[in-house]
């Protein structure tokens, strides 16, 4: 690992990074040309050997995602990017697609390649104007060197079509269900599963969902190949039949009271207090982390005590964390009350919850008010023991919700009443509130 | 009296192509309608669901589960402007940020300034955490907004 270098930020702060002719010039591109020259199926098997998992949080194996597909389909096949990157703490996609978003292309080409998928509908939040703006004059550079469209890149029968959709301010469209939902025009409500999208996606028909990054990651193994990728990282483990491995390079953003706030690129497996001292100046003003969130907001919290967690996809989960996430790193210093942490991470959820299943719609608004009311000095010891039976009875792990978003609701709910219940317990007791003068004036709601 | 400009049914006739059903496009015309009369009026509701094959309804039951589009009572100042408060945000001053704007722009977050110029809303992360507390305009992120910040920027989108 010590002699690990970048390849999906290496042509970030590079003059012109997001122009076709620059891409091109540093080596763009050759990753396409490789797959295209396989067999679809051998593109597919690659990705698979390859053993990358999706990088949008559930880390599930790309490759084999893939194959979920029905085999000789005469119909129309669809991918969907899902760049509606809005995980708290989250901005890794961003940096990619406003200084790189040619690196995001040609992964999309490739997953089109393997997939036979004829369209692919990029799905990209609203607040991302300036990316907006990057991939379409990125788009627009492949349509005119007929790289897209039909037989793209001179490729014979290679028919590729690729439209930016934006989404309009809602964190449920990064449920995969949820974005198929608001691309077909309708309310983001995720859907029953299953079917799942590869049998039944957008408008019906077969769909693939990846992450831009995921995508990024196919080009590098396309040119550099599979042992360099499966070089990095941590290998499965052998006394894990399920576990395939977190392989190959990831970028971690790094934000909250750190000395250098930002998104960096390292092998997956580097410790939590790596990312933090190593990558990002260590904690601010001298002070130590009170907690670190390690992938957004819903993987719950790591304690100090715990930063020595490895960031793959396995270790934050035996930590008591839900899992890697998105590798999107919070730090809170020890001078922050977790009353005011997890309130705003109730607030979130439940300002997010599309509404669709009743106890997370509920839950996520009563586990904001009870947070709300012991941020004003009105709490009881009771509440605590009611946070958590809200959080433990939301999700889909309970089985009462269609979605994810109640267990990442849950998540950070559920670890603060194991890890920092002493901290609630001490304010509740104190009768303090931690109501500022100035939110008065800022009340409000849209 | 129809709402919809000549200009504004062409836009949104093209991306029909792109899609596989016509109601794809109703967010992409929801946009071209609000970036252009800064709210969706009922009247371009229904005119949206006759170029797309849809019942008013259909249209409405989308839009109103995207808070993001306004109607004709809450309609938009020339400029919207999101401050985040969500957690990296917040650990760095985003709720003070948004407090600070409401005390300047005698505004509640939601609302316009009486010139018109600018609409104050609080925001959910916008994905700009390495540069907390961040704000959206319209829809360019700007970072690192101290006072000071805050200042030049009301004082350019007052212009």
């Amino acid at each position: 690992m010590a002699n690990f270098e970048p390849v999906l930020l290496k042509n970030v702060g590079v003059k012109e990074s997001h122009t076709l002719k620059v891409y091109k010039d540093r080596g763009g591109y050759k990753g396409l040309d490789a797959a295209l020259a396989k067999s679809p199926a051998d593109v597919v098997q690659t990705t698979k050997e390859s053993a990358l998992r999706g990088r949008g949080g559930a880390g599930f194996p790309t490759g084999v995602k893939w194959t979920f597909l029905p085999k000789d389909y005469t119909g129309p096949i669809y991918l969907c990017i899902n760049a509606d990157e809005s995980e708290p703490g989250t901005f890794n996609n961003r940096i990619l697609m406003e200084e790189d978003p040619h690196q995001v292309l040609e992964g999309v080409m490739i997953a089109c390649y393997a997939t036979r998928a004829t369209t692919a509908y990029f799905y990209i939040r609203y607040e991302y104007g300036h990316a907006f703006r990057r991939l379409q004059a990125a788009i627009d550079e492949l349509y005119q060197a007929r790289m897209l469209g039909k037989d793209a890149c001179g490729k014979k029968g290679f028919n590729c079509d690729i439209y930016l959709h934006r989404g309009a301010a809602a964190y449920i469209c990064g449920e995969e269900t949820g974005l198929i939902e608001s691309l077909e025009g309708k309310r983001a409500w995720p859907r029953i599963k299953p079917p799942f999208p590869a049998i039944e996606g957008a408008f019906r028909k077969p769909t693939v969902v990846n992450n831009p990054e995921t995508l990024a990651c196919l080009p590098h193994i396309f040119t550099k190949g599979v042992p360099w990728f499966k070089s990095i990282g941590i290998p499965a483990d052998p006394s894990n039949p399920r576990d395939v491995g977190s392989y190959g390079p990831k970028l971690f953003c790094v934000s909250g009271h750190v000395n250098k706030p930002g998104c960096f690129e390292a092998p997956l497996g580097i410790t939590c207090r790596e990312a933090i001292d190593k990558y990002c100046g260590g904690v601010w003003k001298g002070r130590k982390a009170k907690a670190v969130v390690p992938g957004g907001m819903s993987m719950g919290f790591l304690t100090e005590a715990e930063l020595d967690c490895k960031l793959d996809f396995n270790d934050p989960i035996k930590k008591g964390c839900l899992g890697l996430g998105t590798a999107a790193l919070m730090v809170v210093d020890d001078a922050t009350n977790m009353v005011d942490v997890l309130f705003n991470s109730c607030r979130f959820f439940s300002h997010e919850s599309c509404g669709q299943c009743t106890p997370c719609r509920e839950g996520t608004a009563w586990m904001t008010k009870i947070l709300s009311r012991i941020r004003r000095g009105k709490g009881e010891l009771s509440d605590l023991d009611q946070l958590a039976e809200v959080a433990n009875n939301i999700g889909t792990m309970p089985g009462t919700t269609i979605c994810g978003l109640a267990d990442g609701a849950a998540w950070p709910v559920k670890n603060a009443m194991q890890k920092y219940r002493q901290d609630f317990v001490d304010f509740i007791n104190s009768k303090k509130s931690l109501i500022r003068q100035d939110e008065l004036v800022s009340a409000g709601s849209h | 009296m129809p709402v919809l400009t000549d200009a504004m049914k062409q836009k949104i006739k093209a991306y029909i192509p792109r899609y596989p059903s016509k109601q794809a496009v109703t967010l992409p015309a929801l946009h071209i309608v609000q970036d252009e009369l800064r709210c969706v009026p009922q009247g371009a509701i229904d005119e949206i669901a006759e170029l797309l094959d849809l019942q008013p309804a259909e249209v409405h039951d989308t839009l109103s589960f995207y808070g993001f589009y306004r109607d004709e009572k809450h309609k938009l100042g020339k400029h919207r402007l999101w401050v985040c408060r969500s957690l990296p945000c917040m650990l760095r001053g985003g709720e003070q940020l948004l407090a600070h704007l409401c005390e300047k722009l005698h505004v509640k977050p939601g609302e316009t300034t009486e010139d018109g110029k600018i609409t104050l809303e609080f925001a959910e992360c916008i994905g700009a955490c390495e540069q907390a507390p961040c704000v959206l305009v319209n829809d360019e992120i700007k970072g690192n907004i101290g006072d000071n910040e805050a200042a030049n920027l009301v004082a350019e989108l007052r212009k």
